[in-house]
């Protein structure tokens, strides 16, 4: 092997080694189980939310693929593990899991070629569509979902017949938890696999990414039936840890949060979601605490402040972490100087953008 | 048997014919020029060979097989890669990332969700040959976005090479380089290995001369001239047509 060979292989190696603040992440998740035995509950609904963004952020983050109805899995896993409970067809929380992901990824394919063409404006619109019929078709055949009333009568089994849910939340949330964090370690190792590195660059550059032999649109398929599988499996923590389901899983207004979780924890870099949805959570509950009745008018707020503070800086702080957890993936932003000597440099000419059909 | 051929290839936008009934043969190993004043539809040429415009007539072979139907990336398999007139780089991922992404493409692992990109030793190898080629070993772990342009010029080429084409179209590959880093961008196009076609579209006519075996011309979209380099120009015809041209500028 030359020294030139070395250098490649050992940048691909680093390229998906674990980092530091990686590791210390997950041991801090893990110990909170022991150091936290009473905020359990709200870490239960963190997780579950957690795993939710990653869902999203797989496909916003990696593909550019926005969507505002990412609850319609979310929720069509939530209601499928609560109906096969009720009638007993499955009452074993990991097996039901498995079954729900398939569900909500079934449900994903059969939607993906919806999000395939157009731009963000059309996604958002179709993907927001989708939604509202699923959360209509809910609503209307109550005498299956139990309408506005919700899903009674949902028996949840022990897990694996051995671990029985309780009230404080202690089991539910070692079980999402695990979840999550296997989840998360089949995400980290798709967006490190040619697969997931395709992804990137058919966001970055989709007219590129076809001229070096990328089926875009096969790509975007499978990573949006992915996600969905992701969301079901989410939707479906939360059927088994509440041992109920209404229509709220469907609603509007958890599309919504997801996307503020990645807002505010950032895109591209996994973290994001998780990281985001642990200050969501947190937020919503102090505040909520501090004004019972208007703890949305500070969440919406800080929206704002959020955007108002630029969004070049909110994508510089999440490009920090992102540096921080992944140095070898992306390099540091650009000082403004910096940049402009870049330009300066380079002349004419520039990366990216559409296709010219010049002469 | 050429390598590509078009058969009457025409490109309609409303009224106007960007590629008017063009039938066009690139022999296999040729260093063949595709030149043609502004606006004589070089690049919707390009872009229907390599299915970015789908044609409104006429058949695209590609080793005589009928490629008109087909998409981009299949297209791409079939060996055929091009390159852009502006740079369509991904400026978020560095050089090896990126041509390690087109050596797995081309692979046949590009799908592959489960192993590390750049975990089988027979990539790597493939990945370093091609950096060291295209002279980018130096920046190779540096962001696209910030390289310099002429070595961008050079990774747009290095992406197109990585697919391993039997046919390889370069689409004014030299364009905007400056005259500093002009040098080593013709020197690597001038030693592309002469197992890849190569057809080159290109304004510079000192670029034209020096490296092809064989020139076009386009003008107003149709096939205008076709043969060896001192035929075409001497061809009066020709020169008419470029010196109408500069007399425009």
């Amino acid at each position: 092997m030359t020294q030139l060979e070395e250098e490649v292989a050992g940048f691909f190696v680093r390229r998906g080694r674990w980092s530091p603040l990686e590791i210390a992440f997950w041991i801090l998740a893990l110990a909170s189980i022991w150091l936290l035995p009473s905020e359990h509950l709200i870490l239960t609904e963190t997780a579950i939310l957690a795993l939710f963004a990653l869902s999203l952020d797989l496909i916003l983050g990696f593909a550019g693929i926005i969507s505002l109805g990412h609850a319609a899995f979310f929720g069509f896993g939530a209601y499928f593990t609560g109906l096969v409970a009720k009638y007993g067809i499955v009452n074993e929380p990991v097996l039901a899991l498995l079954l729900a992901g398939l569900a909500a990824a079934a449900l994903g394919f059969a939607t993906s070629f919806l999000v395939l063409r157009g731009s963000d404006l059309t996604r958002i619109m179709v993907t927001l569509g989708i939604a509202l019929v699923l959360y209509e078709l809910a609503n209307r055949y109550d005498n299956i979902t139990g309408g506005a009333n919700g899903l009674q009568g949902v028996d949840i089994h022990p897990i694996l017949g051995r671990f029985s849910f309780d009230l404080y939340g202690h089991t539910a949330y070692a079980y999402c938890l695990v979840v999550l964090f296997l989840l998360f370690l089949l995400a980290r190792r798709i967006v490190r696999s040619p697969f997931g590195l395709s992804l990137v660059a058919l966001k970055d550059n989709p007219l590129r990414a076809e001229a070096v032999g990328i089926p875009v649109n096969a790509r975007m398929v499978a990573i949006y039936t992915i996600a969905a599988g992701y969301a079901g499996v989410a939707g479906a923590l939360l059927t088994q840890t509440t041992a109920f389901c209404s229509l709220d899983v469907l609603s509007f207004e958890r599309s919504a949060d997801l996307l503020l979780v990645l807002i505010i924890g950032g895109t591209g870099y996994l973290y994001g979601g998780l990281i985001g949805a642990v200050i969501f959570k947190f937020m919503q509950d102090w505040l909520a605490n501090l004004t019972p009745q208007y703890w949305q008018f500070w969440i919406g707020l800080v929206l704002v402040l959020i955007v108002l503070v630029g969004r070049e800086r909110v994508t510089g702080w999440t490009r920090s972490l992102h540096h921080m957890i992944f140095p070898r993936l992306l390099a540091m932003p650009e000082s403004r100087k910096k940049r402009r000597e870049i330009a300066a440099r380079r002349g004419i000419g520039r990366v990216g953008g559409a296709a010219s059909d010049g002469h | 048997m050429p390598i590509l051929e078009t058969v009457g290839l025409a490109k309609r936008f409303g009224g106007i014919a960007a590629t008017n009934e063009v039938s066009l043969a690139v022999e296999k190993g040729a260093r063949q020029a595709l030149i043609g004043p502004n606006g004589a539809g070089k690049t919707t040429f390009i872009n229907l060979l390599t299915g970015v415009l789908k044609p409104t007539g006429g058949r695209i072979l590609l080793n005589g097989a009928d490629i008109t139907a087909l998409d981009p990336h299949h297209r791409v398999r079939l060996g055929m890669a091009r390159t852009f007139q502006i740079n369509q780089l991904f400026a978020d991922l560095t050089p090896i990332e990126s041509i390690g992404l087109a050596v797995s493409e081309r692979a046949g692992g590009g799908g592959d969700w489960w192993r590390r990109v750049g975990g089988r030793a027979t990539i790597t190898r493939e990945i370093a040959a091609i950096v060291e080629r295209f002279g980018l070993t130096d920046v190779m772990r540096e962001r696209t976005a910030v390289l310099p342009y002429g070595k961008q010029r050079l990774l747009e080429i290095a992406l197109a090479f990585a697919c391993r084409p039997r046919l390889l179209l370069l689409d004014e590959p030299a364009a905007g380089v400056p005259e500093a880093e002009r040098h080593e961008l013709l020197a690597t196009i001038a030693a592309l290995p002469k197992d890849v076609t190569v057809l080159l579209i290109e304004h510079d006519m000192d670029l034209v001369f020096s490296f092809a075996d064989r020139i076009s011309v386009l003008v107003n979209g149709a096939l205008f001239a076709d043969g060896a380099p001192d035929e075409v120009a001497r061809d009066p015809r020709v020169k008419a047509v470029y010196l109408g041209e500069e007399s425009d500028v």
